[in-house]
């Protein structure tokens, strides 16, 4: 096996894994036996990540922290193959969906699953969820400490928690180890945000109810320094706070968000300084071995400095419009000098955002074998990472990409369009999601003219519940049902950037399915015309204000 | 309902039963003595009483017998287990069986509560301990 740069599972980590699927099996076979009504058997095969979608199962797998091992990329590939149609979904918290599962196969497919140290746990359900990081986590120039390391300590405590199984509602925590939040942790209903105070010591700024959905929210901070080993007694107290007094009586009122809302910041903080008081130097106080023993596992692969500044690949800058553009996009710098991070596009023109069959998962495989210490992340923006290139290996890499269709260079651009399944896929949706950014993704295709507009993010979700995080796309799209006809209302200004995370303002009335495309047209034109040097989409948005673009869309639509 | 006591001998009276809603933190005095305290779970979902439950045992020390009522089927066992419950009320079939079995179903536990398991954590460091002696 090639050396990994992760934290590998010991025989506790796969004996649990191993029980958990005979467990599921053995509920599977009670539900299929008769002796567990489908509202018995509901809670029980959500918590394992088991959704009955619009036209079948769908498995929900946990990639934690969004880091996988090539072998693990291919398992994943098989099991798409020989349980589903051949393909998977990467989602917007770093899992994969496979949307054909029969119900009488999920338990061999999770039994796959494990062989790879994978499993679906805690996928969905009223629980703490799978905990995401930034994508370029161990890699980043910026990075204070990699977050992933505390996402393992916090999976694994996590993981059936017998306190928290059953909360209000669901809880997501995400961690940044940067000063440029990738993790987006103002919008989670936990966020770890890990800095450096002015004695040199690194801590955690604590970050709880934020989150989108139907109310949206800003996490607000409740702790601006935590001792990195009180993590787990500290999150402890946040969610036995929350199981005890989160409200129960409506389920859309149900998150973190609201009961912070509604008791207000302060009492929050009270509660759980309270509650943390009794809980901390307790047997939850992480000891340097351990903390040590699973930092280890993370250790960055023992990399050389290389050259920059490779013949090869200015030469093909200069022959090659499309690799010139890449470079901008996709390639982002990496910490060691002759490196880079390359994000694969899985948003190529016209298709399915997130999307991958089986055979292009295993091409991702093969070219992280090649040229990326085997090692592959899925970014919460539903494309997938080369976290260790050398520079020198960049053409092949490209080429490699452009045979399996993700070599698009419209990273950030306005065709990386995050969508949630929509009502494709989903039984709570009001509308289509990936129709709408299909085709927003083929109208705005050419690749000079993603790369003039520059930096703008579109996010589309089909109801909501706010799957595709429309609350905070610079254009968000949210799908709405109006007497049977799809519907999708506008909004401007949505931003998930570290200090400047902001939720966008409604627009107007919303436009019909046929006129999205001609309305993101008519925002791109008054943007363009009104820019200043250096202003991104957003940036505009906020010195002129929406009138202009609201003008230029309804008088246009 | 079938009731399935880990401790039969044990005495149930004075026995106290407290609603999911209340604060196990402010009961003070009215718990001195009590050798039975009965939690709720009006659904199989509102896990309330889990944290009663912790509380209770591990906060305040309570040592008499603590029973799940209301909704309690065998896939909570584990959970209950963990956070306390020795005593439960349930109609469902099979729930004995499942009871004998629940405390293996998984070998390997990561969160220290009060029920005495060694986590995984700790076995771990143990192990590592014993390699550097």
């Amino acid at each position: 096996m090639p050396d990994t740069h992760f934290y590998q599972y010991d025989a506790y980590d796969r004996a649990l894994v191993a029980e958990r699927v005979a467990q599921f099996r053995d509920q599977v076979r009670r539900r299929l036996a008769g002796e567990l009504t489908e509202e018995q058997f509901k809670p029980l095969r959500l918590t394992n990540g088991l959704y009955l979608q619009l036209h079948a199962y769908m498995l929900r797998i946990a990639i934690p922290y969004g880091t996988l091992s090539t072998r693990q990329l291919r398992q994943l590939a098989a099991i798409a193959r020989k349980y589903d149609r051949g393909y998977g979904h990467f989602t917007t918290r770093q899992n994969l969906q496979l949307n054909w599962i029969r119900l009488e196969d999920a338990p061999d497919a999770l039994a796959m699953l494990a062989e790879v140290d994978m499993h679906a746990i805690q996928t969905s359900g009223n629980l703490i969820r799978n905990v995401t990081a930034d994508h370029f986590a161990g890699a980043a120039i910026d990075e204070i400490e990699d977050p992933r390391i505390w996402c393992e300590i916090v999976r694994q405590w996590s993981t059936l928690h017998p306190e928290f199984s059953f909360l209000p509602r669901k809880f997501k925590i995400a961690i940044t180890g940067s000063p440029n939040d990738r993790a987006a942790v103002r919008v989670h209903d936990v966020g770890l945000r890990l800095w450096r105070n002015e004695q040199g010591e690194v801590g955690f700024e604590v970050i709880v109810g934020g989150g989108l959905g139907r109310t949206p929210m800003i996490g607000k901070t409740i702790r601006d320094f935590l001792p990195k080993d009180e993590l787990l007694a500290y999150l402890e107290s946040v969610l036995r706070v929350y199981n005890r007094y989160g409200r129960r009586d409506n389920l859309y009122k149900s998150r973190i968000k609201i009961l912070v809302h509604e008791i207000g910041v302060e009492k929050m903080r009270e509660d759980v300084e309270a509650e943390y008081a009794a809980t901390k130097d307790s047997a939850l106080k992480l000891s340097p071995q351990t903390i040590e023993a699973i930092a280890r596992q993370f250790a960055p692969p023992a990399l050389r400095a290389k050259r920059t500044k490779v013949p090869e690949v200015e030469a093909l800058k200069l022959e090659n419009r499309a690799f010139a553009l890449w470079l901008k996009s996709n390639v982002a710098p990496h910490r060691v000098p002759g490196h880079a991070i390359v994000t694969a596009s899985l948003k190529p023109a016209g298709a399915p955002p997130g999307d991958a069959s089986s055979a292009q998962m295993e091409g991702v495989a093969d070219i992280a074998d090649a040229w990326s210490q085997s090692e592959v992340r899925v970014s919460h923006e539903q494309n997938l990472v080369f976290p260790h290139v050398p520079i020198e290996a960049l053409p092949e890499v490209y080429r490699a990409l452009e045979r399996l269709g993700f070599a698009e260079a419209n990273i950030g651009k306005i065709t990386d369009i995050i969508a949630c399944p929509g009502l494709d896929y989903c039984a709570l949706a009001n509308a289509r999601s990936i129709p709408v950014a299909q085709r927003i993704s083929t109208h705005f295709a050419e690749l000079s003219r993603q790369h003039d507009i520059g930096d703008l993010k579109i996010k589309i979700s089909g109801c909501i519940n706010a799957c595709g995080h429309h609350h905070v796309g610079h254009i968000g799209i949210l799908g709405v049902d109006k007497n049977g006809v799809e519907l999708y209302q506008l909004s401007l200004g949505g931003d998930v950037d570290f200090g400047k995370t902001a939720l966008g303002t409604i627009l107007g009335p919303a436009v019909e399915a046929d006129k999205v495309v001609e309305a993101v047209d008519a925002l791109v034109a008054t943007y363009l015309e009104a820019r200043q040097a250096g202003e991104r989409f957003v940036d505009t948005y906020r010195r002129i204000g929406a009138q202009p673009f609201k003008e230029r869309v309804y008088g246009a639509v | 309902m079938a009731l399935f006591r880990l401790h039969p001998e044990a005495a149930q009276e004075p026995a106290l039963a407290l609603a999911n809603t209340d604060d196990v933190l402010a009961l003070g005095s009215a718990l001195a003595g009590v050798k039975l305290i009965v939690l709720n779970f009006p659904k199989f979902t509102d896990g309330r009483a889990y944290s009663q439950a912790r509380l209770l045992r591990e906060r305040l020390g309570y040592t008499g017998e603590l029973r799940a009522t209301g909704a309690v089927f065998l896939d909570q066992l584990p959970f209950l287990l963990r956070c306390g419950f020795d005593s439960f009320e349930s109609e469902q079939k099979g729930f004995a069986e499942a009871l004998a079995k629940a405390r293996t179903l998984f070998s390997v536990v990561y969160q220290p509560t009060g029920d005495g398991r060694v986590t995984a954590g700790a076995l771990r460091l143990q192990q590592r301990k014993a390699v550097a002696a």
